[in-house]
């Protein structure tokens, strides 16, 4: 992979701002599980922040994203204000999906954000699905669809790929390589661990691309975006990735050493990529605190409004199991 | 609703019949589309979709590779996407292939999204035995899929129904799977050349009667009505009530008859443990319990693998001499 010769400085503030957002917004709610405003199963996003934020400056408004449950760094980057996420985080009536899905089923449709699947691989059908309707109804749209290295053992893998590439359809495959599918180490999951290898044989062009880098993840995610919208069929990225906090707030982490964790965080993407911009784009100090202190200040105007917000009424409990009859179906 | 008096009645089968409402909802609505193995090139494994390949097109009749899950997905984001999909899955046995899609993501998208998404997709599959395919391609598993809030399931039973419930399904703004038995294709009957959508919510009394009602759908509907008239023999006066859609169920419809006959016989191809005859009659003993005159009587598939050989098969399954006998019995025992 070929580095960007220069840094813009303001894009590039940009891009370490959103970063931070994801960072401290994923802080906060590690804090607030321990103190039991957040329940149920909570995945962290720390330490992958480069691959959402990368990914997401490749894509525009008309495009669809689908991802998995660690899926709160994308749905920041995608534009889904922290407020309506922190709400939905607490099961409140003001979250972006209603309360209905916590941390694991984020749905936007302002921003074509088609969750938060919980299913490792069962989101791969949907975007083909997606895509599919873009393609026969002639919109230049691609849908980019987040997935782990555990799902690349699944059926739904193997069979979504073969389709899109079949089908030439506009997917952006976005493959999360962060080692581990929950406790599992790729080695121990995959006879064979080249996943790149396993796109090309279905005949998806196929990049490997170092996830710590944010630079480097918007550059091949803008490539990889511009080709599909062309019409050159579906693209695959493995995103070389870590995340630096247990799978769940339920993990012990025996499966991994912790001396295998520290030296993953030397490569910490934000840290990286702050220093680089100190060095090619004359970040300050103050500028770096300045652009943090405006993260935490979201973070707690999220956690404000969740607090503030409200449980929905008991006697609504059936509502959205079917569509109002009388309702026109709403499409992004 | 078209003006059915006016419009010729054509001689077709419930295949035929089928095809029409494919046929409709393709010239109907661009959005709509057929996508399933073999549904193309082959004319669709049971030869539903033969020839709307040459008169639609590839794009609209989409031949996939045999990859359940990710059609079946596939079919969700398209729905997801604006368009009107129809996906054929070739049995009911194959759709467990498609479980995860079905269950954890058709069903509950619109939930799950707090309401900003539905799913309206048509899921058409083959169900039922009766022509020696053996224990992976004759099982009848709707029963299951009605246990499942979020989705709407039916089963027509006539030709007015297979060609009506598909366009009234494809309006359906949520996940609607449609079952057709495979011992129906070939049957017979009259149909209107314009006959149109019909309702997809309502039980209806496919034959009056007044001394024990009957309650069925799909491929077991002509076998209890051929039961009732034998059981006239007997001078039992049987009310024959074809469910039509199994979620949500139509109670109402099943509780007046009860009131009136006061002696129940469910016919289900469906196995009896855990199963949707279980359900109708658990309902019946919540809502009409002092109206029943005998216990409910329930003829299901035996509990075994549905067997190759044509003497088990039949054995296995609710046949006509065995509703009648079911009958029979409720009515001996509710006699007073």
């Amino acid at each position: 992979m070929s580095e960007p010769a220069v840094v813009d400085p303001q894009h590039g503030r940009h891009l370490l701002a959103e970063m931070l957002r994801i960072r401290r917004f994923e802080e906060r709610c590690a804090e607030l599980y321990s103190a039991g405003h957040i329940r149920g199963f909570l995945h962290l996003y720390i330490g992958e922040e480069a691959v959402a934020v990368g990914a997401m400056q490749a894509l525009t408004p008309d495009d669809a994203i689908v991802a998995t449950y660690r899926e709160h760094g994308h749905a920041l980057a995608r534009g889904i204000p922290a407020t309506a996420l922190m709400a939905e985080m607490f099961g409140k009536q003001e979250g972006c999906s209603r309360g209905r899905g916590g941390s694991m089923h984020v749905f936007d449709a302002a921003t074509r954000f088609y969750g938060g699947n919980a299913i490792v691989g069962g989101g791969l059908p949907v975007a083909v699905g997606l895509a599919l309707a873009d393609r026969m109804s002639n919109r230049p749209r691609v849908t980019a669809c987040f997935f782990g290295d555990g799902a690349v053992a699944e059926g739904e893998f193997h069979e979504s790929l073969n389709l899109a590439a079949l089908w030439r359809l506009p997917v952006l495959f976005l493959c999360e390589n962060n080692l581990y599918a929950m406790g599992t180490r790729i080695e121990r999951a995959l006879a064979e661990t080249d996943i790149v290898m396993k796109a090309r044989s279905y005949r998806i062009p196929a990049d490997v691309v170092d996830g710590m880098d944010v630079l480097a993840v918007e550059d091949a995610a803008r490539r990889a975006v511009a080709a599909v919208r062309r019409g050159d069929g579906p693209m695959f990225l493995e995103l070389q990735t870590y995340r630096f906090r247990a799978h769940s707030m339920f993990d012990a982490e025996l499966y991994r050493d912790k001396a295998e964790v520290e030296q993953w965080k030397q490569r910490d993407p934000i840290a990286i990529f702050a220093a680089r911009l100190t060095r090619e784009a004359g970040l300050t100090a103050g500028e770096y605190q300045e652009i943090d202190a405006h993260a935490l200040r979201e973070v707690q105007e999220a956690v404000a409004f969740a607090e503030a917000g409200t449980w929905e009424p008991v006697d609504e409990l059936t509502t959205d199991v079917y569509t109002p009859r009388m309702e026109e179906v709403r499409h992004a | 609703m078209p003006d059915v008096a006016a419009s010729p009645i054509v001689r077709m089968t419930y295949r035929d019949a089928s095809r029409a409402g494919i046929r409709e909802a393709l010239l109907r609505d661009p959005r709509v589309f057929l996508m399933g193995e073999d549904v193309g090139r082959y004319g669709g494994a049971y030869a539903v979709s033969k020839g709307l390949l040459a008169e639609f097109g590839p794009e609209r009749i989409r031949d996939t590779p045999l990859s359940e899950s990710a059609f079946v997905g596939a079919g969700i984001g398209a729905a997801l996407g604006g368009m009107r999909p129809i996906v054929e899955v070739m049995t009911v046995n194959f759709s467990l292939l498609a479980l995860d899609q079905i269950v954890n993501n058709a069903a509950t998208i619109r939930h799950m999204s707090g309401g900003q998404f539905s799913v309206p997709l048509v899921i058409r599959m083959v169900t039922g035995a009766g022509r020696q395919l053996a224990a992976q391609h004759a099982h009848s598993l709707e029963g299951w899929y009605a246990h499942i809030p979020g989705l709407r399931i039916v089963a027509p039973a006539t030709l007015e129904d297979v060609r009506g419930m598909l366009w009234t399904a494809l309006e359906d703004p949520d996940p609607v799977l449609i079952f057709e038995h495979q011992g129906l294709y070939n049957m017979e009957g009259d149909l209107a050349a314009n006959a149109g959508p019909v309702d997809i919510d309502r039980a209806a009394v496919r034959r009056r009667g007044d001394d024990v009602t009957v309650v069925t759908y799909g491929g077991s509907l002509f076998k209890s009505l051929q039961a009732a008239e034998m059981a006239m023999a007997e001078g039992i006066s049987a009310e024959v009530i074809d469910l039509r859609t199994l979620r949500p169920l139509d109670m109402e419809t099943v509780v007046a008859s009860v009131r009136r006959t006061h002696r129940v016989v469910v016919a289900d191809e469906g196995w009896r443990s855990g199963s949707l005859s279980a359900e109708i009659t658990t309902r019946l003993v919540e809502q009409a319990f002092y109206d029943l005159d005998a216990p409910v009587a329930r003829v299901c598939t035996e509990e075994v693998p549905i067997p190759y050989p044509k003497h088990l098969e039949d054995a296995a399954v609710p046949q006509p001499a065995t509703i009648r006998a079911a009958i029979q019995r409720v009515v001996a025992a509710g006699a007073r």
